[in-house]
């Protein structure tokens, strides 16, 4: 993808700033009308990152540039603050302000940028209802759901008709209905939006849903960039592997075998295609088949494990499991209760080679 | 429901698992809440009830309270516009200094009110350190006049507004305020539009504690301002006149003060006056 | 392993101490033999100074006793006395005061009246034009002090303004005549009606002015022995003492007028 970002209303920013113990080092670019996901574990600095580019956090070094004007750089002395930078922020917990109703929670970005007070509702109100949210409109905060909080708080972004789109953790603290809702509300309007996004989260789903480019972060420094697919098809490390939700064993490959490095006795991984030398490979949790027994039927990758920990996976459940080989299997509830699976328990897992994965390290 | 083949039970108190509150603490309690009950039992019991009606008709004693209302809730209004500015850049403005401002605040709270009171006399009397300027230049006096007493009120009820004003903005969400500035607003707008809506009940209750230490203010205005019925005289200092020629009429202006008092923060009601701590 | 003082302890030596706080505070403290004898005398504001020297001499002549003079207007003091106030003598500017706590019963005897006093105007020592004459108070922006018209000097005051027909109005009114005197000395006032034995004690921290028919509006000091006294005897020691050509000597030097 082309990162020029100089043109026409693109994002370029390399961020170096400091937060609590740790400094953040990250390029993040995007072309107008892209939506740029910064994706991370808790910690990594991604809110950070947003902070800054909103202007509320100096940076300590490095340059903000959007769409051709320079927001920041501590080289020139340049800065402009964050009143002046046409930034739309969606903070994490909505932070609607208690004491406006939803029409004035979605007027209050046009009301600063110089409309009187009609005007900026008449705006409001426009939004509300190409949002679906009009209904809602003389609500405090307090009445409404955090679903409905939530899409107040991008429709108030979006009222803004910013340049730049701002979302912390947009799908947090949802219930899962919500979070599949506002998913979809998010992937219709991102798409209609004309400026940038950056869109930080946790959560890998959101990532593949709704960004053009994914920007993966952690400890405050860039890990891999590309797009969803090619991050998640081909991730650089373990890490990003579990991060993105998928096993990855890395070892050399000879013909459709991969051996593990300095194993002993030998694990050996058996592909779905050949590869020669120094490779990863990859299978997704739900290509993760447990048993209470070693199996005899045809897998011919079957491990054994420990379960060291259950968690809801949307429908699923995550197993993780302990032994020479950590793994994660997604399994239903019911084979949760059948087998009987609680941490410490032993169990079989197995997976086809046909969903293993291998590509060069 | 009862469990079945049982009669419905009366609801019992929620003591639970914890029990009955502790002696040791009930005790104390109870000597705090006579201390506290007793004098207005006292002032009601000795009270002129067979004069009260001719008592109260009596014209000065509603021009004594018209002053004394008058006065305090000009002081409060000063102290809303002075001090929640104050307490703003207390708790929000990076500022040099600012243990040093938040002690100075804390003065008119240490200092005995006559102190105050002569305080005030040496900068703002006649020969004070402004008053003087005052007095040559524009030919302004403070001392004895109306406008005095509502300085001397302001004066002692000032910090009961800053620090409760401050408390509110401490506790409330400062990541409102970045977040208003992102949307574009300055930092006045901010304040107008975000801060100050939030920080409201702490803003209202400190105005109500401002308004009844103000009502209740005597050192510093009969030392500043003097006692003159009508123009200086408050219900505090009328009743210290009172007391020393009448002591009838001294119970009766207290009961008046009391009863004024009382009604006014009852019908504030509660919510403005817990969450002071705040 | 440590003990903890129990609970129970704190609370009930907490409870016992404050029980005897309660009970010593309670009881009046009776001089033992030995102790020096206190004499309390309770003066109207204008004898300060005069009753600090009449002190001297009796204490001079009382070696075993310790006398406390506690000055304010008479009124204040006539109000303490008849709700209980532990003095021996009471000594007042009138004797509408007085009148208050003989109609109660609490004069020893008769009172006494020992001195007249007069009223004068006082201005700022350095004031250099404002007041100069009492027809001044009537002009505009000029301010002076009197006291509360419940005071003697107070009353006196307003008497003989009406005297005068002066139309002009105080600013403030004080609870008693040293305070007048002190917003006077203070310069916070251009003028104050105040007794001519205060002009007389202030000295030159006060300008005097003439203030003509004062001699019409007199008052008269009294002065009694109490018969709640805890010292009956020393009380009327102090009563005669006073009424004697001594006293009356020392009270003249003050700017008093003798008593008729």
């Amino acid at each position: 993808m082309t990162t020029t970002g100089f043109t026409d209303g693109g994002l370029d920013a390399y961020l170096q700033a400091e937060q609590g113990g740790f400094a953040l080092d990250s390029a993040i670019q995007a072309d107008r009308g892209q939506v740029v996901a910064v994706l991370g574990p808790n910690a990594a600095g991604k809110s950070t990152a947003l902070r800054v580019l909103a202007g509320l956090q100096p940076l300590t070094d490095g340059w903000v540039r959007l769409a051709g004007r320079t927001l920041e750089d501590p080289q020139t002395g340049v800065r402009v603050p964050a009143q002046h930078r046409r930034t739309g922020l969606v903070p994490q917990d909505s932070l609607l302000f208690p004491h406006l109703s939803v029409l004035d929670q979605v007027a209050f970005g046009p009301r600063h940028q110089g409309l009187t007070r009609a005007l900026s509702r008449a705006r409001a109100a426009v939004w509300l209802d190409r949002t679906g949210l009009d209904r809602l409109a003389s609500r405090r905060p307090a009445e409404l759901s955090g679903g409905q909080a939530r899409r107040v708080a991008i429709t108030r972004a979006l009222a803004a008709e910013p340049q730049m789109l701002l979302l912390d953790e947009p799908l947090a603290a949802l219930d899962v209905r919500a979070v599949v809702e506002l998913r979809t509300f998010l992937h219709h309007h991102l798409r209609d939006h004309d400026g940038v996004t950056v869109l930080v989260t946790h959560d890998p789903v959101d990532a593949m849903v709704l960004a053009d480019h994914l920007v993966v972060l952690d400890r405050g420094t860039v890990v891999q960039t590309g797009t969803p697919a090619a991050v998640a098809r081909q991730p650089r490390s373990a890490h990003i592997a579990a991060l993105v939700g998928l096993n990855m064993v890395r070892g050399r490959a000879s013909g459709t075998t991969l051996h593990v490095a300095d194993a002993e006795p030998a694990i050996r991984v058996i592909t779905a295609s050949p590869h020669e030398g120094e490779a990863f490979c990859t299978f997704a949790p739900t290509a993760v088949s447990l048993h209470p027994q070693r199996p005899v039927a045809s897998p011919r990758n079957v491990w054994r494990g420990t379960v060291s920990g259950l968690t809801p996976h949307g429908d699923a459940v995550r197993v993780a499991l302990d032994g020479r080989l950590p793994l994660l299997a997604d399994v239903t509830p019911a084979a949760v209760a059948e087998l009987g699976l609680r941490p410490g328990v032993e169990v079989w897992a197995s997976v086809k080679a046909t969903e293993v994965h291998v590509y060069a390290a | 429901m009862s469990p079945p083949g049982r009669r419905r039970l009366r609801p019992r108190s929620a003591h639970g698992a914890t029990g009955a509150p502790p002696w040791q603490l009930v005790l104390p309690a109870l000597v705090a809440l006579s201390l506290l009950v007793l004098p207005v039992i006292g002032l009601l019991s000795r009270a002129p009830w067979s004069t009260l009606p001719e008592r109260l008709a009596d014209p000065a004693v509603l021009d004594t309270l018209r002053l004394s209302l008058l006065t305090a809730t000009t002081a409060t209004g000063c102290c809303l516009l002075l001090g929640t500015p104050l307490a703003w850049l207390l708790a929000r403005a990076d500022i040099p200094g600012r243990r040093f401002v938040r002690a100075l605040v804390l003065v008119p709270l240490v200092l005995p009110p006559v102190v105050g009171g002569v305080a005030l006399l040496t900068a703002f009397g006649r020969q004070g350190v402004v008053g003087q300027w005052l007095d040559s230049l524009f030919g302004v006096r403070l001392p004895f006049t109306t406008v005095g007493v509502v300085l001397a009120q302001t004066f002692v009820a000032l910090p009961f507004l800053v620090l409760a004003v401050e408390g509110a903005l401490h506790s409330a969400d400062s990541r409102y305020d970045d977040l208003a500035a992102t949307f574009g607003a300055s930092r006045w707008q901010t304040f107008l539009r975000v801060t100050l809506p939030l920080a409201l009940p702490g803003v209202a209750s400190g105005a109500v504690l401002a308004w009844a230490r103000a009502l209740g203010e005597f050192g510093a205005t009969i030392t500043f301002a003097g006692s003159y019925p009508g123009t200086t005289r408050t219900m505090p200092l009328a009743v210290y006149t009172a007391l020393n020629s009448d002591f009838d009429a001294a119970i009766l202006l207290s009961l008046v003060l009391l009863v004024v008092s009382v009604g006014v923060l009852v019908l504030l009601r509660e919510r403005w006056t817990t969450g002071v701590a705040a | 392993m440590h003990r903890h003082v129990q609970p129970r302890t704190v609370t009930t030596a907490a409870c016992l101490l404050l029980v005897a706080g309660a009970v010593s505070c309670s009881s009046v403290a009776q001089p033992a033999d030995g102790r020096p004898a206190e004499l309390t005398v309770f003066a109207a504001s204008s004898l300060t100074d005069a009753f600090a020297d009449v002190e001297h001499t009796f204490e001079a002549e009382h070696p075993d006793v310790e006398v406390e003079v506690i000055v304010d207007s008479s009124s204040t003091l006539a109000e303490q006395v008849v709700a209980g106030a532990l003095a021996d003598v009471l000594a007042t500017a009138d004797e509408a005061t007085m009148q208050r706590v003989t109609d109660e019963g609490l004069a020893a005897h008769r009172p006494v009246t020992f001195a007249r006093n007069q009223l004068t105007l006082v201005t700022p020592a350095d004031d250099r034009t404002s007041v100069q004459s009492v027809v001044d108070l009537e002009r505009d922006g000029v301010t002076y002090a009197v006291c509360v018209p419940d005071a003697p000097c107070g009353a006196a005051a307003r008497a003989l303004l009406d005297l005068l027909g002066v139309d002009a109005e105080p600013v403030t009114e004080e609870e008693n005549v040293r305070a007048v005197l002190t917003k006077v000395t203070a310069g916070e006032v251009d003028a104050g009606l105040v007794y001519v034995s205060d002009a007389e004690a202030a000295g030159a921290d006060v300008g005097v002015v003439d203030l003509p028919r004062a001699g019409e509006v007199l008052t008269v000091n009294r002065i009694t022995a109490l018969s709640q006294a805890a010292e009956p005897e020393l009380a009327r020691d102090w009563v005669t003492l006073v009424s004697s050509a001594q006293g009356q000597r020392v009270l003249a030097s003050y700017g008093f007028l003798p008593a008729p």
